[in-house]
């Protein structure tokens, strides 16, 4: 599955698009990651625990999409968006869309 | 009183520690980036056209947290208005460092370019003071010869945790199919 934020693929033609696919997850860590980085707010520095959480969702979010994209029988995803919002403290929601198409 | 102590005490360890960690990040930021410099990151739509490249989806992510000092400064320079300095350098130290470890996600692709980048920036909140997320997203075009065929399984090898100074950059290197 080819997965790109470009629109265009130079020598690759595009057969059919297909429309609209997405994947979305939210995750948050629990209280002892909270109360850690509530102490790394007096020092400064790197949220790792946050950093690895917003990768993973990232990832379970992309993963999503790729499915949703083989279900509608699509080779390739692109013009790929993502799009965060923290929804209540210490959660987030992870966005990603894209357009699914048919590569011959 | 009590209060009053904890006040300056947390302000003492933001501006002590808080700088030291700013300045020994600024230090890794710009050594690292003379290490990537050859790989050009662009913000263009149009990938070119003279060699056939493969496009796979590269990025790079970090939470960075203000410190005690930071978020107090901050806010009395509200009060005046004017520049924000203190959350400037720290919005700067995010999104360079994302771009790092979007460009280390792309240079273990053996990509040659990355295009269209993109960057989201969003406030992750931690009780009081705040956290800042920048995500650095573009897509990392890899020539023909080095790529693998699947894509998507490439996106399984996380850049979490990859302020690895010294990405080996040949470790994914596969053969030519045959």
């Amino acid at each position: 599955m080819l997965i790109s934020n470009l629109e265009i693929l130079p020598d690759r033609r595009i057969v059919r698009h297909i429309g609209l696919v997405q994947g979305s997850s939210v995750r948050s860590k629990h209280v002892g990651r909270d109360i850690m980085a509530s102490f790394k707010n007096i020092f400064g520095g790197e949220l790792q625990g946050y950093t690895e959480l917003l990768h993973e969702s990232r990832e379970e979010a992309t993963a999503r999409l790729v499915e949703q994209a083989k279900s509608v029988g699509a080779n390739a995803v692109i013009n790929v968006r993502y799009s965060t919002s923290s929804i209540a403290a210490g959660a987030a929601e992870i966005f990603v869309y894209g357009t699914a198409v048919e590569l011959e | 009183m009590i209060e009053l102590g904890f006040f300056v005490v947390f302000l003492a360890c933001g501006f002590i520690f808080g700088q030291r960690a700013e300045k020994r990040h600024f230090k890794s930021i710009i050594k690292r980036e003379k290490q990537t410099i050859s790989l050009p990151v662009v913000a263009s739509k149009y990938p070119p056209e003279d060699q056939r490249y493969d496009q796979v989806l590269v990025s790079g992510n970090v939470v960075v947290a203000s410190d005690y000092f930071k978020s107090f400064t901050a806010g009395l320079i509200n009060i005046f208005g004017g520049r924000v300095t203190p959350f400037e350098s720290l919005l700067d130290r995010g999104r360079r460092e994302a771009v790092l470890r979007m460009k280390d996600d792309a240079i273990s692709h053996n990509a040659d370019w990355v295009f269209n980048i993109k960057f989201e920036t969003s406030r992750i909140v931690t009780g009081r003071a705040g956290a800042i997320e920048v995500l650095a997203y573009g897509t990392a075009l890899v020539p023909e010869r080095t790529s693998v065929t699947s894509s998507f399984s490439s996106l399984d090898t996380s850049s979490a945790g990859s302020l690895v100074t010294n990405p080996a950059i040949s470790a994914t290197r596969t053969s030519p199919a045959t």
